[in-house]
């Protein structure tokens, strides 16, 4: 047996190539075997859940967008769904297409930037520039249908702001069409390639088992073969009317969570056509309403996988209280299964492989004590903060320009 | 001139130093650019590379607290002064401004691996545990390609070609002397035994120079530059001109062992571009179409499949073929 002195840590973050926002994995490795991983993910806490207690209901679907910077219709919208969930309504069937059709572009280009990125990751640069490549007129479509590339403003409660322009729809299609056949090569490059298959297969795996242990959500799981997808489980918008199925693989390593990803591409260009062809004439939203007391959940199958808003109302126009669990939450704890085990260079890969988003899942930032460093309270922060400001306007030889109380 | 002299100019002027570095960042901006075509992007201008380079000289050194110094400073001279070295003798071979030693390909062999070296123990020398991990991963793959390297090479020694009825090898370790062999016979490359101890060679080089899949060694994903974590600023300098000399040395040396080397007639001249060209963008297809493979893989892949068919190129050698 080895000495626990030949164990390292090998930090990966919180500033790292492999991450693009800032969150600190712990590695304790023994040569290159990880035995441990520690994930510590407080560096961007924005504050999002107290800033959500002091906006009204209408202003909060666009608050909520900035949660995450890729899955910003799926907060929106699980809000929205947590709100009509409190008021126990039905919105108009235009404003459930037009959800599905933004909620379907967004899963696209999610997709596709995790495609990339995932290349980008083992070395396989080439990867990370096509999927990119194509996941920019996806983009563009956003953009030419709602106004902006990623924060729509479209979702409110009870339907949606404003209306996507139907002459645009004979675009978006061709773009879909193109989009779809590259997807098709990717999947087709993705399933042949023998290096890809020896670099990820076997990589990192989530047995059934560990992904109801560690309540695993969306592609992540739907890749060990455990069928769960919120679009059908429960469906909102318009899934449940439409023809699309939930895309598995069995194995629950790297490359079926690739492949399950790339499937799911798929579906969503399938999704997204059959809403352009079936759109329902007739009114967007049911106006202004008013939020009586009560609690309501919101459940919304994000790229990542379910996510969930809990809402309390107390019967004014902002929030008692609103609770967010994106997706990444669940699945981060889960390399505690997948990642023991492996060697450094498939745990890099094994950590990006459930898609993580450490923007959407800081929620609390816990400042830890040290003996020589007392734990602060809010208000010491802001003291802290305001103190700074005096000293370098002071420094500057500038006007206190803060109000201080 | 006095001989110290001449070893001077030709260590540091041409074909040392500076005609490697200038050739080399030429080649690096080559491989820089047609990567970029294949992937979509513009790529930099011509220039680029060398202002890096110039860029890293310009900063500040930076020791870490924990490192041990005289290793981490002048390593980075000693693995420049290898690579150039090897490239001065390789040139001088190929371009025949002097006839070389017998053995000098042995010689080149062992000057090619110090580099690698430099990097290893600067790594270990940085005092950083994921340099500490780069480090080993690059021990490892080098003790994988050093193996098929040195088989492969050996075969065009070996190879035994039909010379008025009798079979002959080149039979000697001198550059130059392999290069004129081939004069006479025809390059090694276009029989099969030459074609796989080629083939075999290349792929080592890849490994050599640290491309993808076999740039696990610096893998920035994993371990952030692995080895190199701990360098900026000049130092960083040096092991990228480093790169950029083995660059310059490492297609002129596979041309000059298995292709013929280099004629001196305007139309050689031309050809020999040609090939070094040619092997460049094998090495930037081979990059950009290949994740970065395990270190298990890679040494799988050397020690397996590669040796054999280098020993396999060694018999056929030997048979004449």
């Amino acid at each position: 047996m080895k000495a626990p002195s030949s164990r390292r840590v090998v930090q990966i973050g919180p500033f790292h190539p492999l991450l693009e926002e800032p969150v600190g994995f712990a590695l304790a490795v023994e040569g290159e075997t990880v035995v441990d991983v520690d994930a510590r993910m407080d560096y961007i806490h924005k504050g999002i859940e107290i800033l959500a207690q002091q906006r009204t209901y209408d202003m909060l679907p666009i608050l909520l967008e900035r949660i995450c910077g890729i899955c910003s219709v799926t907060h929106s919208v699980c809000f929205c769904n947590a709100a009509e969930d409190l008021l126990g309504i039905d919105i108009p069937p235009r404003a459930n297409y037009i959800r599905t059709i933004i909620g379907e572009l967004e899963r696209v280009h999610s997709h596709l930037l995790w495609v990339g990125l995932a290349g980008h990751f083992i070395g396989y640069n080439t990867v990370f520039m096509w999927a990119w490549k194509y996941r920019e007129p996806v983009c563009d479509v956003f953009e030419m249908l709602t106004g902006h590339r990623q924060n729509s403003a479209l979702p409110m409660v009870g339907g949606v702001r404003r209306d996507i322009p139907e002459k645009y729809f004979p675009e978006a299609q061709k773009t879909l069409d193109m989009v779809e056949g590259k997807v098709k090569m990717l999947t087709d490059a993705v399933l042949d390639d023998p290096v890809l298959k020896a670099r990820l297969k076997g990589v990192g795996v989530l047995t059934p088992q560990e992904v109801m242990d560690w309540g695993v959500v969306g592609p992540t799981a739907r890749a060990s073969g455990v069928d769960t997808d919120v679009r059908r489980d429960e469906p909102y918008a318009a899934y449940g009317e439409l023809d699309w199925d939930v895309c598995l693989t069995e194995n629950g390593d790297v490359f079926d969570k690739a492949v399950v990803r790339l499937l799911e591409l798929q579906e969503s260009i399938k999704i997204l056509r059959q809403c352009f062809d079936n759109m329902p004439k007739g009114d967007l939203n049911l106006g202004m309403l008013h939020m009586p007391r009560g609690e309501g959940i919101g459940r919304y199958e994000a790229p990542r996988g379910e996510d969930i808003h809990y809402l309390r109302s107390n019967g004014t126009n902002m929030p008692e209280r609103l609770k967010v669990r994106a997706p990444s939450y669940t699945n981060v704890a889960s390399f505690k299964a997948s990642c023991l085990g492996e060697k450094i260079s498939d745990v890099t890969i094994t950590l990006a492989a459930c898609d993580p988003c450490y923007s959407c899942t800081e929620r609390t930032a816990v400042v830890r004590g040290t003996d020589d460093q007392p734990e602060r309270t809010f208000g010491d922060l802001v003291r802290l903060s305001q103190a700074e400001t005096r000293r370098v306007a002071d420094e500057m030889g500038r006007p206190h320009d803060l109000q201080l109380t | 001139m006095a001989p110290i002299a001449e070893w001077l100019f030709l260590f540091l002027i041409f074909p040392g130093l500076l005609f490697t570095v200038v050739v080399g960042l030429t080649l690096c901006w080559v491989d820089r650019k047609v990567t970029a075509l294949v992937q979509w992007r513009a790529g930099p201008p011509p220039g680029q590379p060398f202002w890096d380079v110039l860029k890293l000289m310009g900063k500040e050194v930076i020791v870490p607290a924990q490192a041990w110094a005289g290793g981490f400073l002048s390593l980075p001279f000693v693995g420049l002064a290898a690579a150039v070295l090897a490239g001065t003798f390789v040139w001088i071979a190929t371009t025949g401004m002097a006839p070389t030693p017998g053995g000098d390909l042995i010689v080149v062999i062992y000057l090619l691996a110090i580099p690698t070296l430099a990097v290893i123990l600067g790594g270990a020398a940085s005092g950083n545990p994921l340099g500490a991990v780069g480090s080993s991963r690059d021990m490892k793959l080098m003790l994988s390609y050093e193996l098929p390297f040195v088989i492969a090479l050996l075969v065009a020694v070996f190879q035994k070609h039909e010379i008025d009825g009798e079979m002959v090898a080149a039979g000697t370790l001198s550059l130059s002397g392999l290069m004129e062999f081939q004069g006479d016979v025809g390059s090694i490359l276009f029989r099969p035994s030459g074609a796989i101890a080629f083939l075999v060679a290349l792929l080592c080089a890849h490994a050599k120079l640290g491309f993808v899949p076999f740039d696990l060694a610096e893998a920035e994903c994993e371990i952030g530059e692995g080895a190199l974590l701990e360098y900026s600023g000049p130092l960083l300098g040096l092991f990228k001109l480093t790169q950029a000399v083995l660059l310059a040395t490492l297609p002129v040396l596979l041309v000059t062992v298995f292709w013929g080397g280099l004629d001196p007639t305007p139309l050689g001249v031309l050809a020999f571009i040609g090939k070094i060209v040619l092997i460049l963008v094998l090495f930037v297809l081979i990059k950009n179409t290949n994740p970065r493979v395990r270190i298990d893989q890679a040494m799988r892949f050397f020690w397996g499949p590669l040796t054999a068919l280098a020993l396999l190129a060694l018999v056929l050698a030997q048979l004449g073929l």
